[in-house]
């Protein structure tokens, strides 16, 4: 059933498929690193205004 | 916070189980008999260019309520689209080209939908340029909203203006989705591959406004932080 | 209204004086008609055929030229401040600074466009309709081009960034101008085209100055 064989268009369908999911990664791993980065940011300068207080 | 600290894996999970699905599906579907395999790019491309749109209409709307109630959330969300908005942008033109070649011959045509998606990404990138240009964050905020707005009006128009110059050139190709009917077998995936794409787009963009948050948080705890 | 007539003065002399105005343009337009024959080769057909195009795009970039002083030299001296405290409605003086600019550098282009299409041996009979187009759509350009000025203030590497965010406004006119242009050209019917580029002027002599008087707040703010 799953027919992998795509003759002469092979490259252009690994490619866009490719292409995709490599945007995808970055676009993801981008995101969960912006987050997770302002994150600790976030609490490390709670801790400090509040060891201040 | 409290909803995208569930929702965001949740639409994550749900647009892996979709994509699952989908992919499976398109790929066992038989060869479009016009087509042949490059159907499958067509899987990829359509919800990339769907998403694109969504992206710039949730941008639109943010940007708005942005404008009109100056709620600082508002804006986190219309900064927090624009990357993902560009990204889904750039594979629409790029798995369009990737199918337009072996399809109808050329890796471009200046048709309406094509050039349309070209502006849209034109805009993407002058909206994040401008954000990264004004110092002062809510100059920045205001600027962009205002930028967002004048794109809404304007992507429209030059669709429109595109497919009117189209129509002088008597009958130019215009790239269709692959027929005008299409076959459950097909449609079925896409549709699923589109809702994929789209919950993929949501969980990415609240994980994205949770930084965005946290961020200002940041921001306002360093400034107090530097008066004491 | 005499107060509105004295800020136009203003804003054409302005645009004119010292250096810009029409010859920063005139010069431009000239450095794309001598340049173009170089790069695309002389062959008269192919040229003829690119030339309403190009004197129609170059209309168009050349608007971009002149831009720093429409907005950022009167924000950095403190006199947009001044003008926000005008009797005048901040959309109003957004308008006629547009206006000002046009005329100090979109009319003498639109003047100079039809000299160029035909030196690079576009067709004659052509001229009359390149001469209006460039004057309604140097209008278009004009005001699309404000918007982008206003809200790069105070940016760093505002020309360029204006350059990025007026493309996107400025491809509709280009797109019904040289469509005008290019069915006259080929003998089809180009009433359609040069009325939406009438159309679009409209719309952005309308509507710019609103985004343009918003962006000039937000920058004073």
């Amino acid at each position: 059933m799953l027919d992998l064989d795509f003759g002469k268009y092979e490259g252009f369908i690994w490619a866009a498929y490719g292409i995709s999911a490599l945007v995808f990664v970055l676009l993801t791993v981008a995101s969960l690193r912006f987050s997770a980065h302002w994150k600790r940011q976030a609490e490390q300068l709670k801790a400090q205004e509040d060891a201040r207080s | 916070m409290a909803f995208s600290r569930w929702a965001a894996p949740l639409f994550g999970g749900l647009a892996v189980l979709l994509a699952i699905t989908g992919l499976w599906l398109g790929f066992t579907a038989p060869e479009d008999y016009q087509q042949g395999d490059t159907v499958r790019i067509m899987f990829i491309h359509v919800p990339a260019a769907w998403l694109s749109m969504f992206a710039y209409i949730c941008l639109g709307i943010a940007s708005f309520l942005s404008l009109v109630f100056r709620h600082a959330l508002a804006d986190a969300a219309a900064k927090s689209a624009a990357p993902l908005g560009a990204g889904f942008t750039a594979l629409a033109l790029v798995t369009g080209s990737l199918w337009g070649r072996p399809m109808w011959g050329t890796w471009w045509v200046w048709d309406a939908r094509l050039t349309s998606v070209l502006v849209l990404f034109l805009f993407y990138l002058a909206y994040m340029a401008l954000r990264s240009a004004l110092d002062d964050e809510t100059k920045a905020a205001r600027a962009c909203a205002i930028l967002a707005l004048v794109g809404l009006v304007n992507l429209p128009v030059v669709h429109w203006s595109v497919n009117w110059w189209n129509s002088l050139h008597q009958g130019v190709t215009v790239f269709a989705k692959g027929g005008p009917k299409m076959a459950p077998v097909f449609l079925v995936p896409l549709l699923l591959m589109v809702l994929a794409y789209m919950a993929a787009f949501g969980a990415l963009w609240l994980v994205r406004i949770r930084g965005e948050v946290w961020r200002r948080r940041a921001d306002a705890a360093l400034s107090r932080l530097a008066r004491t | 209204m005499s107060l509105a007539w004295e800020l136009l003065k203003r804003e054409t002399a302005l645009s004119w004086g010292r250096g810009g105005g029409p010859l920063v343009s005139a010069g431009f337009y000239l450095g794309v008609a001598t340049l173009l024959p170089l790069a695309a080769g002389p062959e008269p057909a192919r040229l003829a055929a690119v030339a309403p195009g190009v004197a129609w795009v170059t209309l168009a970039l050349a608007t971009l030229l002149g831009l720093d002083r429409l907005f950022e030299r009167d924000y950095e001296d403190g006199a947009l401040d001044l003008l926000t405290l005008s009797p005048l409605p901040l959309e109003f003086v957004c308008a006629l600074k547009c206006l000002g600019q046009w005329l100090a550098t979109g009319l003498p282009l639109a003047l100079a466009a039809p000299i160029t299409e035909i030196a690079l041996g576009g067709s004659p009979t052509l001229a009359p309709l390149v001469l209006v187009s460039a004057l309604v759509g140097g209008l278009a350009f004009a005001f699309a081009s404000g918007i982008g000025a206003a809200l790069s203030l105070g940016a760093r590497r505002g020309g360029l960034l204006t350059a990025v965010i007026v493309l996107p406004l400025f491809t509709p006119p280009v797109i019904f101008g040289g469509g005008a242009l290019d069915a006259f050209a080929s003998g089809l019917p180009w009433s359609a085209g040069f009325v939406l580029l009438c159309a679009y002027a409209a719309a952005a002599i309308a509507l710019g100055p609103l985004a343009m008087a918003a962006a000039c707040r937000n920058a004073l703010s």
